[in-house]
């Protein structure tokens, strides 16, 4: 069975270039969107992936030979559905697909410049039910809106590409077989809906960010790719404040990628970046969703994640302390969440403004169950207060495992500078 | 379950760090085997002498052939061996992303097979 990644790498590797560029171009931009059109009324993800990867095929050779068709979009919709159509005879295998056909053909129907209608965000709700186990969310999501094909996300995600592609696949007969439907859901339904879809984003966003920042193109991408999802859900559901918010948090992060690592390729920490190595456009563009955010009067996990970016970088431009602001922002973080990970970053505020001794009071007890004791961020904390406490031998233990427990060798230099700098 | 790290290395790099690289890339190890038995997720690990050092016997033609150097000629070589505890195959490849071999060498993961599993009492 062909994966749509597939298809775009045939029309990487093949082509002319003008067909290749416009057919790169078409997947960028509608890939989700014919995806999500084609499999609304079946609800089958997986066979409209299956004929938008054939029809990017025809495409290539078809666009080589007689030059780009005026509508793009339109004409990949009519070869896809030609090819579902295709799929479904050669299936025959009773209502299901017989249903599929009847569709197909109707749909082919219908006039081919139309307007496509975009049902990526009905596309995002089915992809995030919660039907769907929550660790598939944002793989499916990857594939479905973006095309990135499993392989790619199995190294993403760090686990084995075969175990990746039969969760997804899994996932799809899943979306099927529940009927789960391509709508976005009702105004009663719509926040609790809206945040697994967020929560599956920021996950692939994190993915992106957190293993070895900078270093993998493919990484650095997903979180331009996460971006990118979250725009599209900002420009479907413009008056989502935890939308924006995200958005915010994204962007805020962003921003500050390239400062993160010096000319050697060292991990510089936020407190001793240049912020003139910033992307002031990305800041800007952070602090305008979150304003408009906040006008809409329900605050959320997402805009107070934002606001600490906000703070931080506030501080750091302007060199004025306002860490009991920070503190304040994360005390409200961890009524609304709970999260252990909240209360490791509350505890280091509390540090900056009571001292190491205030710190690691607040400091949360790592355990199995809480799950802090294979947090990286968790051990690279404790061992910074515990340094500044001057104790160094739990500090040494505290930095081996922050240094163990990383998968990013800029920041294990980092972690062991810092265990060394103890000796003396 | 136990699951095996091999780690490939290309030995000819080892020498060819300054001391201040091996003694950065050694604390790098004892920093993940620390992290390791921390999780309580360590069950053994060795690092290996050079596979120059290697010496592989079999049968040829219903005779012992005893020849040196490693089984299998290649650029990369086992280095050393993580064996860990994980909850499944995904946990596993959470500790393999974390070992320092990644970024110089390849790690392979393999489950290991309980002999209570196919031994019959």
């Amino acid at each position: 069975m062909s994966r749509p990644g597939e298809a775009m790498r045939v029309i990487v590797g093949n082509g002319s270039m003008a067909a290749r560029a416009e057919a790169e171009g078409v997947a960028r931009r509608s890939y989700g969107k014919l995806v999500a059109y084609l499999a609304a009324r079946s609800g089958d993800v997986a066979a409209a992936e299956d004929a938008l990867s054939e029809a990017f095929a025809a495409a290539l050779a078809d666009w080589t030979a007689k030059g780009c068709p005026q509508n793009p979009e339109a004409w990949l919709l009519t070869v896809a559905r030609r090819k579902l159509i295709d799929a479904g005879r050669r299936q025959r295998t009773g209502d299901l697909a017989s249903g599929q056909l009847r569709i197909a053909a109707e749909e082919l129907e219908a006039a081919e410049d139309e307007e496509i209608p975009d049902r990526r965000l009905a596309l995002m709700f089915a992809c995030a039910d919660p039907r769907i186990e929550s660790s598939v969310r944002a793989p499916l999501m990857l594939q479905a809106v973006l095309g990135l094909d499993a392989a790619a996300i199995a190294s993403v995600f760090l686990v084995s590409p075969a175990a990746m592609g039969k969760r997804l696949v899994r996932a799809k007969a899943a979306i099927k077989e529940a009927g789960i439907p391509f709508a976005p859901p009702g105004r009663d339904e719509l926040h609790g809906r809206l945040e697994a879809v967020l929560d599956a984003i920021y996950a692939a966003f994190a993915e992106g960010w957190t293993q070895q920042l900078g270093t993998d193109a493919l990484r650095g991408d997903l979180a331009g790719e996460a971006i990118f999802l979250t725009r599209l859900v900002v420009a479907l559901l413009p008056d989502e404040p935890e939308a924006l918010g995200l958005l915010a948090l994204m962007l805020h992060i962003e921003a500050r990628r390239a400062a993160r690592r010096s000319a050697d390729g060292d991990y510089v920490p936020l407190a001793e970046q240049n912020p003139a190595h910033w992307d002031a456009g990305m800041i800007d563009e952070a602090e305008a969703a979150l304003r408009r955010a906040s006008t809409l009067h329900a605050i959320g996990r997402y805009q107070l994640e934002a606001a600490l970016q906000s703070a931080h970088v506030h501080r750091c431009r302007t060199g004025r302390d306002n860490w009991r602001d920070v503190l304040r922002l994360y005390d409200a973080i961890l009524v609304l969440t709970g999260s252990p990970v909240a209360a490791v970053n509350r505890a280091l505020a509390i540090a900056e403004l009571q001292g190491a001794d205030a710190g690691l009071e607040a400091m949360p007890e790592a355990s199995p169950e809480n799950r802090l004791n294979e947090y990286q961020p968790y051990w690279a904390a404790l061992a910074e207060l515990l340094a500044r406490q001057g104790a160094a031998e739990e500090a040494r233990h505290a930095y081996d495992i922050a240094t163990g427990l990383s998968s990013d060798p800029a920041i294990r230099r980092f972690l062991l500078k810092r265990r060394e700098a103890l000796r003396v | 379950m136990q699951y095996l790290l091999i780690l490939y290395v290309n030995e000819a790099g080892w020498p060819e760090l300054t001391p201040a690289q091996q003694e950065e890339g050694t604390a790098a190890y004892m920093a993940y085997s620390e992290a390791l038995r921390k999780a309580g997720a360590l069950v053994a690990s060795n690092r290996l002498r050079p596979s120059s050092s290697a010496t592989t016997i079999r049968t040829a033609d219903g005779k012992p052939q005893v020849l040196d150097g490693p089984y299998a000629e290649s650029r990369e070589q086992i280095g050393g061996y993580f064996i860990i505890e994980a909850p499944d195959h995904d946990a596993a490849m959470a500790w393999a992303a974390r070992c320092p071999t990644v970024d110089h060498g390849v790690v392979e993961v393999r489950e290991i097979w309980p002999m209570s599993e196919y031994t019959r009492r």
